[in-house]
């Protein structure tokens, strides 16, 4: 079964504010029975303060669904609406102390289920926007609509590309054979053909014209100096500034980032707060990369290691 | 896990017999042998494995020995049989199967698909019965092998294989069987049939886990898949798995002498724990063909509530079940079996298969008979497709969620 966490299965098995609260004056409903998990939330929101003051609710769906719902309940309840829909699926996941990768949309769920009420509340129309496909890359929770659009609007060609622009395909590389298969289609739409084991075409020819610029900008860095330019220590204080840069937004999600080690054009991090597997800290890396890059004038590859990996080398 | 844990898991693996292992252990130690070799260390192995083969051979009713090809599990016998006979005769550029086969079968066939080949996926009705006058209909010279399950692993329901092989027979096209849930549980006699090759795997009787055999019927054209060493007379390539074979002959020894107590004992047993799940819980019904099944499967759908769900809280009172649900999967659709058998949502994603074996007792069949009510009614009262009554009418009304 599932590698559940304790605070998953606590939280199954004796699950809070289960039922419809009584006279509720926010009711948010999301999933459906094709779907395989539906849930629906109901608030008690005092009309004065806006503080949720009772929350309950009813869901149909495995495990981790009941749990996440149950988790959800609690994070909310005594807070104001405003402050409530702060709380991300990841601070869900969080909360119980992490969801695989496979089960990281019934946290999804549970926001949306939030978002609902709330528009509910305020006499809103709320509209789901969050599209769910097949799982494609386990390692970093990677849906397959994510990887199409972001091939889409960035005329993505290669599994490299993929891989930089939203992560999938980044860590054990099992998934790489799906990628390629949605690339080849994704590239045949657009009327070119998928050469899967060309070299990369972004450092073998010159730039074509990408909407985004990470792919060429990386190649203009790699360019500019392929020897490093800078002593060890002038390197690392870079990066450091780099880190700088974007931590801020990192911590505005109760996150961080910390270095751990250069080598070579490889920079180690560890990502705190943010579960490594989330799509935000896939952006977050890709963000960092580029700003190294641009500090270092050189190609690097920035990689998160996990907690565990963090614990084998003893750091 | 409890030492008192109810097993009723039996189709996904079953555990080793104690006379299997015990005929095994020789092999990890004084036998290490290397069956080719020509010394007495190898020579010994080889006679052993030429016994197994014996006995895996009159389980299945095979003519004759050579017919048993050894293999590592019933995937590797299934993806050698299909790719065997495309290979084997490359202008034929169709493959018929169902629906409903294990992954085994459909991600080889939906590879080949991808590789330009034809394939006819049979459906199933509602009760994941096959129609044959379709299946004939599309029996002709281009199609390279029919292959078939003999049991869906999920509900147990068997196909008419054995007329289906006479068919294709009839029509000059190659017959395969996945048999790897029907050998041990029902007969099988295969030197009467016309099936040209039949996969089957150790860990579902008794013996363990990563290893299998294929049934070559003599004369049927064939390529292998892992070239290499004589072994196998060269069909199978690659030093015997000297000790599961051993194993595995042991295991369908004791298949072979417990067919009868398989098809009543456990056929009880089974019919049991069904009567008393469906006389304690409401809204719940048997998936398949109720009439055509494997003697040890039971699939119950329970409606409104998660397949996963139930099977952790059973797995707190001690009981492994399993579930043909999404959640189980880590996909968002229920099981393509379900699917196809047009099971409705609401009850797809709770269906739970309870598989027995030999080794089940009338006690813990009462005892899962007991405890299942508790677990269905908790989950339903979290289900927002429930009152305290029942089902909520008219649930399109009652609960209606923004996105479906
Ligand atoms: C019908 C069927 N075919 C094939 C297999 C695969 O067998 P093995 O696990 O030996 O590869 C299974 C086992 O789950 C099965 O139920
Ligand atoms: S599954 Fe995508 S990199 Fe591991």
């Amino acid at each position: 079964m599932w590698d559940y966490s304790e605070t998953v299965k606590e939280h199954f098995y004796n699950p809070r504010n289960v039922g419809a609260v009584e006279d509720a004056n926010a009711i948010g409903d999301v999933g459906s029975l094709s779907c395989g998990d539906a849930l629906r939330l109901t608030l008690k929101v005092n009309p004065e303060t806006e503080v949720i003051e009772e929350a309950g609710f009813q869901t149909f769906g495995c495990g981790s669904a009941i749990a996440s719902s149950s988790a959800l309940t609690e994070m909310i309840k005594g807070k104001k609406l405003d402050e409530a829909l702060e709380v991300s699926n990841q601070d869900i996941a969080d909360y119980l102390e992490g969801l695989p990768p496979e089960k990281m949309h019934c946290s999804v769920m549970g926001r949306e289920a939030l978002q609902a009420a709330v528009a509910n509340y305020r006499g809103e129309v709320w509209k789901d926007d969050h599209e769910e496909g097949a799982l494609i890359c386990k390692c970093f929770a990677i849906e397959e609509p994510l990887i199409v659009d972001t091939i889409k609007a960035n005329k993505l060609s290669s599994v490299q590309d993929v891989a930089n622009y939203t992560k999938a395909g980044a860590g054990c590389s099992a998934c790489h054979e799906k990628i390629e298969e949605i690339l080849d289609r994704e590239l045949k739409a657009r009327g070119e053909i998928f050469v899967p084991n060309a070299v990369r075409p972004d450092l073998a020819k010159e730039p074509r014209t990408v909407d985004a610029s990470i792919t060429s900008e990386m190649l203009a860095a790699s360019k500019k100096a392929t020897k490093p330019k800078f002593t060890l220590v002038q390197r690392i204080q870079k990066i450091e500034k780099a880190i700088a840069e974007v931590r801020p937004t990192l911590q505005a999600d109760r996150g961080d980032v910390k270095l751990i080690d250069v080598q070579d054009k490889t920079v180690f991090v560890s990502l705190t707060g943010a579960c490594v597997g989330c799509q935000m800290a896939g952006l977050t890396l890709n963000g960092l990369q580029q700003k190294i890059m641009e500090e270092l004038g050189e190609f690097v590859q920035v990689v998160p290691l996990s907690k565990r990996q963090l614990e084998e080398a003893g750091l | 896990m409890t030492v008192s844990g109810i097993y009723f898991d039996n189709n996904a693996t079953t555990k080793v017999a104690p006379e299997v292992l015990e005929s095994m252990l020789p092999f990890f130690t004084e036998q290490f042998g290397n069956p080719s070799s020509i010394h007495q260390f190898g020579n010994q192995v080889g006679r052993k494995i030429n016994s197994a083969r014996c006995q895996v051979q009159n389980l299945i009713g095979a003519e004759f020995d050579s017919e048993v090809i050894f293999t590592s599990c019933g995937t590797e016998s299934n993806a050698t049989a299909i790719l065997s006979s495309v290979k084997a005769q490359p202008q034929r550029k169709t493959i018929i199967t169902t629906a409903v086969e294990h992954p085994a079968i459909l991600a080889v066939c939906d590879q080949l698909d991808k590789e330009g080949y034809t394939v006819i996926r049979l459906d199933v009705d509602e009760k994941g019965r096959l129609d044959l006058d379709t299946y004939k209909r599309q029996l002709n010279d281009d199609v390279a092998l029919v292959t078939i399950m003999w049991a869906n692993n999920e509900t147990g329901t068997i196909f008419p294989v054995v007329e289906m092989a006479e068919l294709a027979s009839k029509a000059g096209v190659m017959f395969h069987t996945d048999a790897v849930q029907a050998v041990g549980k029902v007969p099988v006699d295969l030197r009467t049939t016309k099936i040209d090759m039949l996969s089957l795997s150790g860990h579902k009787l008794h013996a363990p886990k990563g290893i299998g055999a294929l049934y070559l019927r003599r004369g049927t054209r064939f390529r292998p898949m892992m070239r290499g060493g004589h072994q196998e007379r060269g069909r199978r390539a690659g030093t015997e798995n000297t000790a599961s074979i051993v194993g595995l002959g042991v295991a369908a020894e004791l298949a072979q002498k417990r067919i009868v107590a398989e098809n009543t004992t456990v056929r009880g047993l089974r019919d049991r724990l069904e009567n008393g799940i469906l006389s304690a819980n409401s809204h719940c019904y048997v998936t398949g063909d109720l009439s055509n099944r494997l003697p040890n499967t039971c699939n119950v759908a329970f409606e409104y509530i998660e397949g996963e769900a139930i099977l952790m809280m059973l797995n707190k009172k001690g009981i492994a079940a399993s579930s043909g649900s999404a959640c189980t999967s880590g996909s968002l659709e229920p099981s393509h079996v379900m699917r196809a058998m047009g099971i409705p949502f609401t009850a797809a994603h709770g269906s739970i298969r309870f598989s027995l074996s030999y080794y089940n007792t009338q006690d813990e069949i009462d005892r899962v008979v007991s405890a299942v009510p508790e677990v269905i009614s908790r989950l339903r009262q979290l289900s927002p497709y429930w009152s305290k009554e029942g089902p909520l009418k008219e649930n399109a009304q009652a609960f209606s969620p923004t996105y479906a």
